[in-house]
């Protein structure tokens, strides 16, 4: 029987990833990697920082150089969507039949839209995919007022971007503190000063109501409090929404993502899925579950379902990262803070340089750190060797993170 | 165009046409050279995209920045005077020729 291959739903960077790693496993089948957008893959990080600058073009952006899928015996089928999918068939919007062995789903999500009056007036932007950019970034050029709605990683560095480039701007955030989902509240405090300086109007604890328009066009932000911002861009950044509907179709289980175990299967354990789409258990503890919205946690997670689909065991879970760089402000993360009962503050925040390690029961859980990428690179290494720092002794910024990793009693 | 030369930790060279601007790191990642991994996308964030330069190029490559300084000093896995991190290696037409070594591990 001819090998029909492993289909792979999504061509962002899970899908990439899972791709190459198959090959880089030793795997000869087909693979065939179906994405929606009319491009060939590409990074998404950079869309709203170097892309709206202008320091980088689409080339920069290619995940892959054109010629990478065919040499690598990778099919790709750019422009289609998957709309149905059966035990070994599955099927695009335009008819398109896509025979398969082995599925892997890397849907990815998306931007999540404000359901209030207004919500469809042109001038008012996403950000999420190349399109997207382009649109923002054009409009940026003729801009003026620009308002952005969310202060999570992407409206803050969209924010930073276009502040930078002399616009007016307006923050509005839902929560007490900015990319509250994220950081502790030190961090939050921090960014808020710093983006405030920078001459960044932020305001938290303001949902907004409405846009107003004119002729079609957006006019301003209307807030809960009744407040109106004046504004000819409109950046909506509050989140996204991970893509379950055809996992839901094919009756696999979905809670705020499609559910997986550790070794990225679903509930039918012949598919495995895998990047933001993903709700996976929490890589630290076990307990609960988490979806990751991150480069690195797409790169790691597509690693093991590649390995999954081959059989082979995967590797050991290296600790979840992250980083935006907001401007001149460059945070990093790793670990994952939660349920810390106890954080130390390495430096002073006024200096724009500082960091944050989160701790629980004396155990280094996290860190956040600002301008200090050795504390970054020093508690991911300890965290990926299962080692920890001591907390009292972690406060004195002078000594290195490094020289203080205690690892685990062999 | 310059053409940049990777040597892989088996010893194979993998000659890649790079464009000028582009990063050292991005014209691997794109033509499938393995071994450079550049988890984060060319952002000075993952340190996995760790080379050794050629003797005869580090003094035109120049040192690494103090942002690269710092990963390159906790986290890569062997570190020499002539290391950088790829993705903070701008091609340019006088680099023409470029030749870095891959290490057998990036972290």
């Amino acid at each position: 029987m001819p090998r029909r291959g492993t289909l792979i739903v999504g061509a962002g960077q899970a899908g990439v990833q899972l791709a190459v790693a198959l090959r880089r496993l030793g795997d000869t089948a087909p693979i065939t990697m179906v994405g929606e957008e009319p491009f060939p893959p590409y990074q998404r990080p950079p869309l709203s920082k170097e892309f709206l600058s202008g320091a980088a073009h689409f080339d920069m952006l290619a995940l892959r150089a054109p010629d990478f899928y065919a040499e690598a015996g990778i099919d790709l089928v750019r422009g289609e969507r998957v709309r149905e999918v059966r035990p070994g068939l599955a099927a695009t919007e335009s008819g398109r039949e896509l025979p398969y062995d082995r599925l892997a789903l890397t849907v990815g999500a998306d931007a999540r839209r404000l359901p209030v009056p207004g919500g469809d007036l042109d001038g008012l932007c996403h950000l999420r995919g190349y399109d997207d950019a382009v649109r923002l970034r054009d409009r940026l050029g003729a801009a003026e007022r620009v308002v952005v709605v969310g202060g999570g990683f992407i409206g803050l560095e969209v924010a930073a971007a276009a502040r930078t480039a002399g616009r007016s701007v307006t923050v509005v955030e839902a929560a007490d503190r900015l990319m509250s989902r994220v950081v502790g509240a030190a961090v939050s405090d921090f960014y808020l000063a710093a983006h405030r300086r920078r001459g960044v109007d932020v305001r938290l604890g303001s949902g907004v109501s409405a846009f107003d328009g004119a002729d079609g066009r957006v006019t301003g932000v209307v807030l809960t409090d009744g407040t109106r911002l004046p504004a000819d861009l409109v950046l909506v950044c509050v989140g996204v929404r991970p893509r379950t509907e055809l996992a839901e179709r094919m009756g696999l289980r979905c809670d705020g993502g499609i559910v997986v175990d550790a070794r990225a299967r679903t509930s039918d354990p012949a598919v495995v899925a895998a990047g933001d789409c993903a709700v996976q258990p929490h890589p630290v503890t076990g307990r609960g579950a988490v979806r990751l919205e991150s480069v690195p946690n797409a790169t790691a997670q597509a690693q093991v379902a590649a390995a999954t689909l081959l059989g082979r065991p995967p590797g050991p879970p290296p600790p979840p990262w992250f980083w935006s760089f907001q401007g001149d402000l460059k945070l990093q993360i790793a670990g994952l803070a939660d349920g810390h009962d106890q954080h130390v503050v390495r430096g002073t925040p006024d200096d724009e340089r500082f960091s944050v390690l989160y701790y629980r029961r004396n155990r280094l859980l996290a860190v956040d750190a600002v301008n200090r990428p050795a504390d970054y690179m020093a508690v991911r290494a300890a965290l990926g060797r299962g080692a920890t720092i001591a907390a009292d002794r972690a406060a004195d910024p002078e000594i290195p993170l490094k020289t203080l990793i205690e690892d685990p009693a062999a | 165009m310059a053409k940049v030369i990777y040597i892989d930790s088996a010893g194979r060279e993998h000659a890649v046409d790079a464009a000028a601007g582009e990063s050292v790191m991005a014209a691997a990642v794109k033509n499938g050279v393995p071994g450079i991994v550049a988890e984060c996308g060319g952002n000075c964030s993952c340190a996995t995209c760790h080379v050794w330069v050629t003797e005869e190029f580090v003094p035109l490559v120049g040192p690494p920045e103090e942002l690269e300084e710092d990963l390159l000093d906790m986290g890569v896995s062997e570190r020499r005077p002539s290391s950088r991190l790829s993705c903070q290696i701008r091609v340019t037409e006088a680099l023409d020729g470029l030749t870095v070594e891959i290490p057998p591990e990036q972290p």
